[in-house]
């Protein structure tokens, strides 16, 4: 670096290495330190509350309660899920837009198979095929860009992006169809309760708790340690180079998009067989497209994943919470949590970039914004 | 003196354990909309002023705006529960299976579905449904309507000659109809508000189109846009916008001869002189005795259906518009419904395929339609008692099933 350069502009962005991992950590919690600030004088001078009494709500979101922590889990299950299925996909560089459209499918297949088979096969064969029918649903939904991005070069983004929405419109039309005569859909099974998910160990939410957390454990180490994990990193760094190694790269593409679909498929799956017990357009829930922001965030180390999954759910819990508290619109609870979320995404820049700030002519001045 | 210490302790305590009880009174409010949306705002005035009037405190209520007939419902119901609340209430026809999931796990919590239509089927105790029998509303805001039409009659403004397109082949008047969708409590009220108006001019057809939906200001608009230029001179609409009132009065400037009743809110406002009146629930009068009857540990009917008798419908403020005489008959009307001498659904009135009808058996089963199978299966009931169809008797939510003569669905 060229020290008193005349043409030095005033602030420069420099990438950093490797960051230490103490910095990292102060950042971090500078920046929750900072939101909380930003978040007071928002509470205090916009809503005109007590903002420490506004934080005290927004904990008890999540934790008041034992069932609250547990709707919280469960929300955090879905959501994690998700994000699991999305980072190979990620990794290997392939904009996967199209999780929420790979859930829905998987959700539907398993609707599908309760409305049709409920009560008339025995529970374990009913299980059994809802698995294996949302799997196939969400990995069909992601083998079809797949293989167009493999073979023909598509746009990736673009296809996945609109398979959602055909998806979406194959949800509302089977929706429209098995509510018949009553104006909405309401539990599958309602009187059976074939396909639901029985209760493991006393909590509703326990089996796909375990899913996830056996996900966590396996899709790390797939990524991390399995030579398909391997490819798909050297995929995602450089094609060239990957061709270059002899890695089959349309095969690569195919196989892990398989992957993550079957993922979504089987988040599909959990969300219908254990949490609703029913299915509509929003029952994938935005999730698909906010478990882009966990996949990317944690750089899909999938420990990462559950803490930020973790934050994400516990500032719209918090949200949630305060809005029906102090009767505040939720756009202001919204805003509350959203400045929460933007410090922390913002303090990532500075822990993977550093500015330096150029004063004056005699002599620079370097500050790096801790 | 004994007895008169005794007397005395025992008022005392009763005054303790009823305020004590009074204290104790938490209840949980789902509702699907917030107050931007009228009939949520309807729920929500009504809660507030029977909460007013019982003299409850704000910490005694807990609202939850925005639930979606879905899982949301039934984490509402339990994070209520959580706060200390011992009586659930939502206000969504498709709450109702959420609630009753939460309802079976809190035997101790009384949940109330408005306008739910299984709760005595379901066999709980803890779980009730209520509706008012707002087709009487409707009924007066036709015979407001009818009046209308009565005068323009004589006054020579609706005549053939002068307005041909509004006669059908058969020299009735065209009236028109916005429904919100082809269910039991559209058709209960539309058949309402036409025997009303055919309660005054004999000679009346009403043509109803649905928008399917029961919000959509610019289906709602459109619907009476189209009911209008088939010349339907009065427009009723039983979807929650402004949108039908609004049209009718763009149409009334534009000089086409149309008139509007709206529905739960004063349309006023929306259409000054197109609008007549509207029919509206009265909601407080039902929590009102919800909440009471819940603080004094009294039982609570598991179908709960009140009309004119208890004030539990109105109309709203007749508009300039309305014929001379109106306030009069209406409140004939009203007298006559209260003392039981007039039945809006009296079999003498109507015919079905041009006889009278003597048989209405309704199925009272609530129905999975994925799997047509019932979920809860109820009796089918003859509902055709001493010479009148007995809507929301049966149970609260309406179950009206006739096509009578006179009017036309369009689909």
């Amino acid at each position: 670096m060229a020290q008193g350069n005349k043409h030095e502009p005033l602030l420069r962005i420099v990438k950093r290495g490797e960051s230490p991992f103490r910095l990292k950590l102060l950042v971090r919690i500078a920046a929750v330190l900072l939101a909380l600030i930003a978040d007071a004088l928002f509470i205090y001078f916009v809503t005109g509350l007590d903002p420490l009494a506004v934080y005290t709500t927004m904990f008890q979101g999540t934790f008041s309660t034992p069932m609250r922590f547990s709707w919280a889990m469960r929300d955090l299950a879905s959501l994690l899920l998700i994000g699991i299925a999305l980072a190979p996909a990620f990794k290997m560089r392939f904009w996967n837009i199209g999780a929420e459209g790979q859930v829905l499918m998987g959700a539907l297949a398993t609707a599908a198979v309760m409305v049709y088979y409920g009560g008339k096969v025995p529970n374990a064969v009913l299980y059994a095929a809802m698995l294996v029918a949302a799997v196939f649903a969400g990995a069909l939904w992601g083998f079809v860009p797949g293989w167009f991005k493999a073979r023909l070069g598509t746009n990736e983004t673009l296809f996945t992006l609109m398979m959602n929405y055909v998806a979406i419109q194959l949800v509302a039309c089977c929706v429209n169809i098995w509510r018949g005569q009553a104006s909405g859909l309401g539990k599958l099974n309602m009187r059976s309760k074939a396909g639901w998910f029985p209760q493991l160990f006393g909590q509703r939410y326990n089996i796909n708790l375990i899913i996830v957390v056996l996900l966590v454990v396996l899709m790390y180490c797939y990524l991390r340690y399995s030579k398909q994990g391997y490819e798909i990193a050297v995929v995602g760094e450089s094609e060239n180079t990957a061709r270059y190694a002899g890695i089959n790269v349309g095969k690569v593409i195919i196989r892990t998009m398989i992957l993550s679909g079957a993922l979504c498929g089987l988040t599909g799956f959990l969300i219908v067989g254990g949490r609703d017990q029913t299915i509509s357009t929003t029952t994938a829930g935005g999730n698909g497209f906010t478990a882009i922001i966990v996949a990317w965030l944690a750089k899909f180390n999938t420990f990462y994943m559950a803490l930020i999954s973790f934050l994400l759910i516990f500032l719209e819990k918090g949200a949630g919470e305060i809005a029906s508290a102090y009767n505040l619109n939720d756009f202001a609870s919204d805003i509350i949590a959203g400045i929460i979320l933007f410090f922390i995404l913002g303090s990532e820049f500075f822990i993977n970039y550093k500015p330096i700030f150029h004063l004056g002519k005699h002599g620079t001045i370097t500050k790096e914004a801790a | 003196m004994k007895k008169f210490f005794a007397l005395v302790l025992a008022a005392v305590l009763c005054l303790f354990a009823c305020s004590a009880l009074a204290a104790d009174l938490k209840i949980g409010v789902i509702l699907v909309g917030d107050e931007t949306e009228g009939y949520t705002l309807s729920h929500m005035n009504g809660i507030k002023q029977a909460a007013a009037d019982l003299n409850l405190s704000d910490s005694q209520i807990v609202w939850k705006y925005k639930i979606p007939e879905d899982q949301t419902c039934y984490d509402a119901a339990l994070d209520c529960i959580g706060q200390g609340c011992n009586l659930i209430i939502s206000n969504s026809y498709g709450h109702q299976t959420y609630m009753v999931l939460a309802a079976e796990e809190y035997p101790d919590v009384t949940f109330v579905s408005m306008t739910g239509d299984f709760a005595a089927l379901t066999g709980l105790d803890n779980f009730k449904n209520a509706f008012t029998k707002v087709y009487e509303a409707r009924y007066v805001s036709g015979v407001v309507a009818g009046m209308k039409i009565a005068e323009l009659l004589e006054s020579g403004e609706l005549s053939p000659e002068k307005q041909p397109n509004s006669f059908d082949a058969e020299g009735n008047v065209k009236v028109g109809y916005v429904g919100a969708f082809d269910y039991a409590e559209v058709v209960s009220g539309y058949t309402a508000f036409f025997l009303g108006i055919r309660s005054i001019v004999p000679n009346v057809a009403m043509e109803v189109n649905y928008t399917n939906s029961w919000f959509d200001i610019d289906k709602e608009a459109a619907a009476a846009e189209a009911l209008i230029a088939k010349g339907c001179v009065i427009i009723g609409p039983h979807a929650d916008s402004t949108g039908a009132p609004a049209a009718t009065q763009k149409l009334l400037d534009a000089g086409n001869l149309c008139y509007s009743v709206g529905y739960n809110i004063d349309m006023i406002p929306t259409a000054p002189t197109a609008a007549l009146t509207s029919p509206t629930n009265v909601w407080s009068v039902f929590y009102k005795e919800l909440f009471s009857a819940v603080q004094n540990g009294e039982s609570v009917p598991t179908d709960w259906a009140k009309g004119y008798e208890a004030d539990a419908v109105k109309i709203t403020e007749l508009s300039a518009s309305c014929a001379a005489g109106t306030a009069e008959k209406v409140a004939e009307v009203v007298a006559a419904i209260k003392d039981g001498s007039l039945k809006v659904f009296d079999t003498a009135t109507f015919t079905v395929d041009g006889a009278a009808v003597t048989t209405a058996p309704c199925d009272m089963s609530f129905m999975d339609w994925s799997t047509m199978t019932a979920i809860y299966e109820g009796e089918t009931v003859d509902a055709i008692v001493d010479g009148a169809f007995a809507e929301s008797e049966f149970r609260s939510a309406p179950y009206f099933s006739l096509r009578i003569d006179g009017i036309t669905e369009i689909k």
